[in-house]
């Protein structure tokens, strides 16, 4: 029954892309706003940004949504709309100060995640992003079984050049791969950092083991894209703004727009499969 | 049990790193914190309790190491130029680096409780604990474990943005 009432509620949803990694602090959430922006660009489209990083959600800030509340109505949880076609949830929503700690153990995180999928009403949506905490455990988990309610057109895999990243980001792979949740493709953010004075790249985390090129080759895994490091981002986020549309001419930018195409043409694609075997 | 109250009996302080963000650097201060203290002629232990992204045994080469019991649970891996540095991790039950640790909390709880009290830790001055991003099960789990010891504090990494 409660399966019946998350394919319900999440019939109205055409792609789920989830933003994965195993490590922390790689961009995942930078990742995850910037493609619901890049997505949401074409006013055509529906988007959908949904938080699930419990203890740590900073999608919120970096959507300019800090301070915005939850609403109810009828059919359900109001997503808090940045624009007209592009809704967000998070926790960040639910708390009634930034700074109050969500320290919560497995199953009561795992109550919340199935409401945002059972309550929110989000209505017709292109694309749902679901952006996750580091880890393979229970957010993971649970969002794998619930969303195949519906289905999972794959997950984007983010990852920074050094060993130490990749060592838990092969583990996220073999995840997928264990819960047959079909990879996208691997993200190399912090790839290299051009001086905008000097102009000489540096490799500010250094691929000492090949970096996720060499990562993907060796666990044949698409490589989306690498997005070299670019002090705006961060400033970006911190002010709840789009990079992509703050600094257009950023190499990063570029990187970026050419990932989210990939990943568009990925889900675009898979739906006419879907559709050639109905 | 008399195994609890020996484990940890021998430990002078206890100090927890901490951030709520990930990728700050925890393990890289846990580790770099650990080698000083040795340097200065400390006794020092790690605990790494991230069991999805245990990342310190890759920092002091033993990740291909193994561990093994004793009659007072498990042996630590000794690390370090000296082999003086005790290290115990969820690295070293890996069958393969790769193999993810996909469990839910309870299991986590478990096995972060039988670190806290059954690795023979021995006499040290600092057990440094290192600990994954968040406020979770693996945080509640060790500062409960860890409440009859000597606690002295947590340290809280973080970057600028």
């Amino acid at each position: 029954a409660e399966a019946a009432e998350l394919r319900a509620r999440l019939r109205t949803v055409r792609h789920t892309v989830l933003v994965l990694s195993g490590k922390g602090g790689v961009g995942k959430s930078t990742f995850s706003a910037l493609l619901a922006h890049g997505l949401a660009a074409d006013e055509t489209k529906q988007v959908a940004l949904l938080d699930i990083d419990i203890c740590g959600p900073s999608i919120p800030k970096m959507m300019g949504l800090e301070g915005e509340q939850v609403h109810q109505s009828g059919s359900g949880w109001s997503p808090v709309y940045v624009e007209e076609n592009l809704g967000v949830m998070s926790v960040g929503f639910l708390l009634s100060s930034p700074d109050d700690a969500v320290i919560w153990r497995g199953p009561k995180k795992n109550g919340l995640i199935k409401q945002f999928l059972r309550d929110v009403d989000w209505g017709e949506v292109d694309y749902l992003i679901v952006d996750t905490p580091p880890g393979t455990s229970d957010e993971h988990l649970s969002i794998v079984q619930y969303l195949s309610a519906t289905h999972i057109d794959g997950a984007v895999i983010v990852t920074t050049p050094q060993e130490v990243s990749l060592q838990d980001v092969r583990k996220e792979i073999n995840f997928c791969r264990k819960v047959k949740l079909p990879i996208i493709g691997v993200v190399e953010n912090m790839s290299g950092f051009v001086c905008p004075k000097c102009k000489n790249e540096s490799q500010i985390f250094p691929p000492t083991t090949g970096g996720a090129e060499k990562m993907c080759q060796n666990l044949n895994v698409p490589l989306l894209g690498k997005v070299p490091l670019d002090p705006l981002i961060g400033k970006s986020c911190d002010r709840g703004q789009s990079f992509l549309a703050e600094t257009p001419d950023s190499p990063a930018t570029l990187s970026y727009r050419n990932i989210i195409q990939r990943i568009q043409e990925y889900c675009e694609q898979h739906h006419l499969q879907e559709e050639k075997i109905m | 049990t008399l195994a609890e109250r020996t484990n940890l009996a021998g430990v002078r302080h206890i100090l927890l790193v901490l951030s709520g963000k990930g990728g700050v650097g925890k393990s890289t201060l846990s580790t770099e914190l650990a080698l000083a203290l040795r340097n200065a002629g400390k006794r020092v232990g790690i605990l790494d309790v991230d069991l999805c992204g245990p990342s310190i045994p890759r920092m002091l080469r033993v990740q291909d190491s193994a561990v093994h019991q004793c009659d007072s649970g498990w042996v630590p891996v000794f690390v370090g130029q000296d082999k003086a540095i005790a290290l115990m991790s969820i690295g070293f039950l890996l069958e393969r680096p790769d193999d993810a640790v996909v469990w839910r909390g309870p299991k986590k709880n478990a096995l972060i409780k039988q670190f806290v009290t059954d690795v023979a830790w021995g006499d040290l001055d600092f057990l440094i604990v290192d600990t994954p991003p968040g406020t979770s099960d693996e945080h509640i789990s060790t500062v409960e474990a860890l409440r009859p010891y000597h606690l002295l504090g947590a340290i809280l990494v973080t970057t600028p943005q």
